[in-house]
Formats: structure tokens, sequence, C-alpha cells
């Protein structure tokens, strides 16, 4: 059997057999929720709530209840859609880039990071959506004839790009993760009891049976699809990227944006899972298997995205200057200095500066700063988006145009409504699905479990 | 005599190997294993040949390819070419860069999707589907070796389950089907 060095330290921690495993996953599953799931699911549903409203509010008046103007025609409506496309990428690298990789430690969070790449993406697809204003005609995106005449959409925007792209990754994404969940809802489904729950997760399951031929299929396609999601992860927010890039506004008409925005993505999704875990873990007890060290590996990744992400804003700032481009120079030295100078300083504090504490050992393995951190995170890649977007639009060629962005409550509703929604889908999953791949962490108890590493490093001494 | 099918129930995947190789080189044939992870190293001992899986996602991505190309060209270049900012579609070759990022996500789109419906209907893995696994704890602990007396001629049911005896095996179950 495959053996790992001692030094390495375990995935699961104490003494645990298969059978604990499935006990400890689906055991909250069949068991009545605790009281704090009901809490905050009510308080996330009535913020969903709250956000519905004003979608409909927003659906029967237009976008003009929104406090865009002819100069700021772009605003939380596309950082937003950001905001949340790369939250949207932790998942989809956690369970595709950490496989062809073989880093053993994905198996823990995989599923749930999954989850949440699916739920942000849902989210991050509404506003583009909802930004048409008319939400019934948003299949006017795909190549269909214009009302079926003879036009057919532009394959030369990168706005159509971003329609296959995330079309392409949500999709893709869902299958993969599904295609994980069926072996762990088929042992729900022979562990469970109550008649309902039973034939609930034998549909959910596929009746998966787990012969070996089952199994090497399983293998293969895991790989397959982890080898075809890699490049699209990259491609993605890469895509989003030239959104920006490809236009003439200054500040956005530059070549950095694709790696820059893709490292921005990983860096926003890590901290989002980060702020997910570290409260499942407590609440579903799950500390054995979510450990100190998975939240180490997880910050060393923010660590080097942040640091990545830093590098692309001086970068940005050094060829402004070097270009001798004046609208450009202008930009830049108008987003530190300007009006929008907070947002700018808000976003270099929070994304560059303060990730740097992350060398230091003990605070990278302190949870409780950790979460502090991940939030730190969260906000200062919202304010990128928002520095990006508003900023460069908010000074036009003209002088006579140039103008300020003002949010209204329904700018606001809105942003709080997906955050609501979010975490109400995320509630149900933790409480339905089982929230760790199963079959995958039992696969690797006997190699990188705790006591078992210990008994091997016994019989290696003597 | 029934035809006999014996399930022997092993608590590690190592122990099931084990038993799988004693019955194999006594020239008994297995007929599946079942086990709540993939078994390293199980395939070759039973004789499970390598999915095609993989070629048939090749297949699948070489077709949404070709698909977006096509797509593509008919629809900017032959049937309503545009002039957007003075810069027309007028033939694929010049094109071909801008058109690049939907080829490329077409073509995982129909490999991904493509390799996924392939791999449930071979699985045998759909919704309403019943299981078909001999035990309930196949899915959570325990890794189970069957043997049908129906492929095994030259040995009786008794004659198999001493040789499973042998190995660290669990339990022993016979069914008659």
């Amino acid at each position: 059997m495959h053996s790992e060095a001692a030094i390495r330290e375990p995935l699961i921690l104490g003494h645990k057999t298969y059978h604990d495993i499935t006990q400890d996953i689906v055991g909250p599953i069949e068991n009545k929720a605790p009281r704090g799931w009901y809490v905050l699911i009510t308080i996330a549903a009535l913020i969903a709530l709250y956000g519905v409203g004003c979608i409909f509010w927003l659906l029967s008046k237009g976008i003009g209840v929104w406090g865009l103007n002819k100069t700021v025609d772009w605003a939380w409506d596309i950082t937003n859609f950001v905001w949340w496309v790369g939250i949207g990428h932790a998942g989809t690298l956690i369970s595709a880039v950490l496989l062809l990789f073989r880093q053993k430690w994905r198996m823990a969070v995989n599923r749930s990071a999954e989850a949440m790449t699916i739920f942000a993406v849902i989210m991050a697809a509404m506003f583009p959506l909802l930004h048409m204003g008319r939400l019934w005609l948003g299949y006017w995106v795909f190549p269909l004839p214009n009302q079926f005449g003879s036009l057919w959409v532009n394959f030369n925007s990168p706005l159509l790009w971003d329609v296959f792209a995330i079309s392409t990754y949500f999709s893709v994404s869902l299958v993969f993760w599904y295609i994980g969940l069926i072996p762990d809802f088929a042992t729900i489904r022979d562990k469970v009891t109550k008649p309902g729950m039973k034939k609930v997760y034998g549909i959910l399951s596929f009746g998966w049976s787990g012969n070996a031929k089952a199994w090497t299929r399983f293998e293969e396609v895991s790989l397959v699809l982890a080898g075809v999601a890699t490049p699209l992860v990259f491609s993605v927010h890469s895509v989003v990227s030239f959104d920006f890039a490809t236009s003439v506004i200054p500040g956005w008409h530059t070549t950095i944006f694709p790696p820059y925005f893709v490292s921005g993505a990983v860096f926003s999704g890590f901290a989002m899972v980060q702020t997910l875990l570290l409260v499942m873990r407590k609440v579903m007890h799950l500390e054995n298997y979510i450990t100190v060290k998975h939240v180490e590996y997880m910050n060393i990744v923010i660590i080097v995205t942040g640091s990545i992400v830093g590098v692309a804003y001086i970068t940005e700032l050094f060829i402004s200057w070097y270009s001798g481009v004046e609208y450009e120079s202008y930009a830049f030295i108008n987003r530190a200095t300007g009006p929008y100078w907070w947002s700018y300083w808000a976003m270099m504090t929070c994304n560059v500066v303060s990730p740097q504490v992350f060398w230091f050992r003990n605070l990278r393995r302190n949870l409780a700063f950790t979460f502090f951190m991940s939030i730190i995170v969260n906000i200062g890649m919202w304010f990128e988006r928002f520095v990006i977007i508003v900023t460069s639009l908010h000074r036009d060629y003209l002088p006579s145009s140039w103008n300020m962005f003002h949010p209204t409550w329904a700018d606001a509703g809105l942003f709080l409504g997906t955050i609501g929604i979010f975490f109400t889908l995320y509630l149900l999953f933790a409480r339905y699905f089982p929230v760790l791949a199963l079959n995958e962490v039992k696969s690797i108890l006997k190699v990188s479990g705790e006591s078992y590493k210990k008994e091997a490093a016994k019989h290696h001494h003597h | 005599m029934a035809n006999k099918v014996i399930y022997a129930v092993y608590e590690d995947p190592e122990l099931l190997k084990d038993g799988a190789r004693k019955l194999v080189s006594h020239g008994v044939k297995v007929k599946d294993t079942w086990s709540p992870f993939p078994i390293h190293g199980i395939d070759p001992i039973i004789g499970v040949k390598r999915t095609r899986l993989a070629i048939a996602a090749f297949m699948f991505g070489i077709t949404g390819t070709c698909l977006a190309l096509l797509g593509i060209w008919y629809m900017n270049i032959f049937d309503w070419p545009m002039n957007i900012g003075g810069k027309p579609s007028q033939a694929m070759y010049k094109n071909l860069p801008a058109f690049i990022p939907v080829t490329f996500e077409f073509t995982v789109l129909c490999a991904a999707h493509g390799m996924s419906i392939t791999y449930l209907i071979r699985n045998k893995t759909l919704p309403g589907m019943p299981a078909r696994n001999p035990d309930p704890r196949s899915t959570d602990d325990k890794f189970i070796i069957e043997v049908r007396t129906a492929d095994n001629h030259g040995h009786s049911a008794e004659a198999i389950t001493s040789l499973l005896r042998e190995t660290p095996v669990f339990e022993i179950n016979e069914r008659q089907y």
C-alpha cells in the first residue's frame, strides 16, 4: 500500500474507522438540526426575501432604480457580478487543479468548496441578466436568429464569450460536483432508516452500487473532468477580464488583466471558503477532518495569490506611467488621490498589505484570526472591482461629463439579497448533503489518518 | 444443483485484494467486487478491462470544436457578416483569433457533458435506477467479493468457501439465485 512520510501532518485526526467517517457525516443529516442552524437559516432567508423583493422592484421599474448615470453606467451590478464569479473560482480550483497535483488535503474541503462555487456562480449570473432590464429577453444572448429573423449574436464580442464561459463553467462544475456526490448519496441511502429519506436519497444516488468497474470509470471520469475543468477555471476569469481589457477606457485597457483577475479570483474564493468552513467545522463538529493544517494550506494559497495580486497592482501603476499615455497615467493618479481615494486604499490595505501577516506561522494557524482575515479579503476584493469599474468610468474624456456614482437602496438591497440567497442555499446544502467527500476521505484514512500514521511509524522503528 | 452466489466480506481493501489473489491463483473466477471507495489495483487481479471513457471524451470534445467552428462560420461569416466599428467579418481566417474563446468553451462543454452522460449510462446510474449492491454495508465500511458457482464449474461452493476461509475474511454469505 502507498505510504506517506511520517513528517507530514495527519489529515484525519484521532482514531477513526471507515464506519466512524460514515457516522460523523451521515449522523447530522439523519438527526434533527441544531438550533443554531434554524437561527442562521431564518436570518439568511429573510435577507434573501428582501433581495427577491428588490429584484421584483427592479423588474417592475427598470434599472433606473439603481444609481447609474450617463457617465457611470456600470457600477455595483458589474462589481457584484465579478466579485461573485471570483468567489466561484475556489471550488473548481480545489477539486480540479489540486486533483491533478494529487493534493490529498483537498478531499476534506472540495465538496463544500464546490457547492460554494455553484451557488456563487448562480448569484453572479443574476447580475448581467438583471442589468438587461428585461429579464424575459435574457435568452437573446444565445446564438438564436434575432427574433427568428436573420441577425446573429456577435462572436467577436467578449460579452458573448462571457456567456459561453459562465454557462460552461456553471454546468461543468455542477456535473463534476454531482458525479462525486452520487456514491455518497448511496452511502446515505444504505445507512438511513426512515423510509422517506431512504427513498429520496435512493433517487439522488441514481442506483449507485460501487462495483469494481463502476469505480474504475468513476476515477477516469474524475481525472478527465479535472483535466478539462482546469483550463476552464483559468479561462472563465480571463474572459471576464476581457470584458474590460478589450475596451478603450483608461484603466481597463491593459494586457495584465487576465492573470491578474484569475489570481484575484482564487484569492477571494479561498477567503470565502475559509469564512464558510471555519464556521461549518465548528457547528458540525468536523474538527477532525478539517484540521488546522487544512486551514494553514488554504492560508498559504491566500498569501501566494494575494502577493500576485499585489505585484499586478504595482505593475499596472508602473506601466501607466511608463506607457507615456496621459489618459492612462491620469486614471491611476486619480484612483489613488481622486475622490475615490478611500476605495483604492481600502483595496490596497485589504488585498496587498494585510495578507502578508500570513508569513507568520502562528497567525496562519490561528483560526479566529484566519476568520477575521477572510472577511477582510472579501471586502478588499469587492473594493478591487469597484475601483476598477467606477473610478475608471467616473472621469470621462470630456470634463463636462465627469460625475460621481451614488448607490441607491436598490443597489444595496440587491447586493445584500444575493448574500442572503447564497447563505440560504449553502445552509440547505450543509443540512441535507454529505459535506465531506466520504468516498475520498475514506480512501486516505489508512495513509493520512493520525492513528494509522503513528502505527506505521512504530513498525518502522522496530 | 442450484447455482449459488458467494459473498466474501472483508474489512479492508488490502485484505480483499489478498483474498481475490488467492481465489484467482486457484483458478476461481471472481465475478465482481463491491466497495465504499475505489480499491486501487483490483482491476488487473480480477480481470476488469480499462475503461474507454477518456476516448469517448476526446471524441465528444473534437465534435464540439468542429460544431463551434462550423456554427460561428455560418452565423458570423456566411449568413450575416456584421460590420462593427469598421471591422467587418469577411473571412474566417481573419476573424479566427476572436472565435477561439467560444470554440474552446464549447469544446469543453461537449467533452465534459458527453463524457458524463456516457458514464452515467454505462454505469447504469440514472435517476430512479435500483441499487444493485448485495449488502448495504458495502457503501459504508465493508469490501465484498462476489463469486458465482455458475462461472466456476470446476469448483464446488464448499471448495470456494474453504479457500476463502484461509484468507482474513470477516464473514461469508451464500445465496441461491
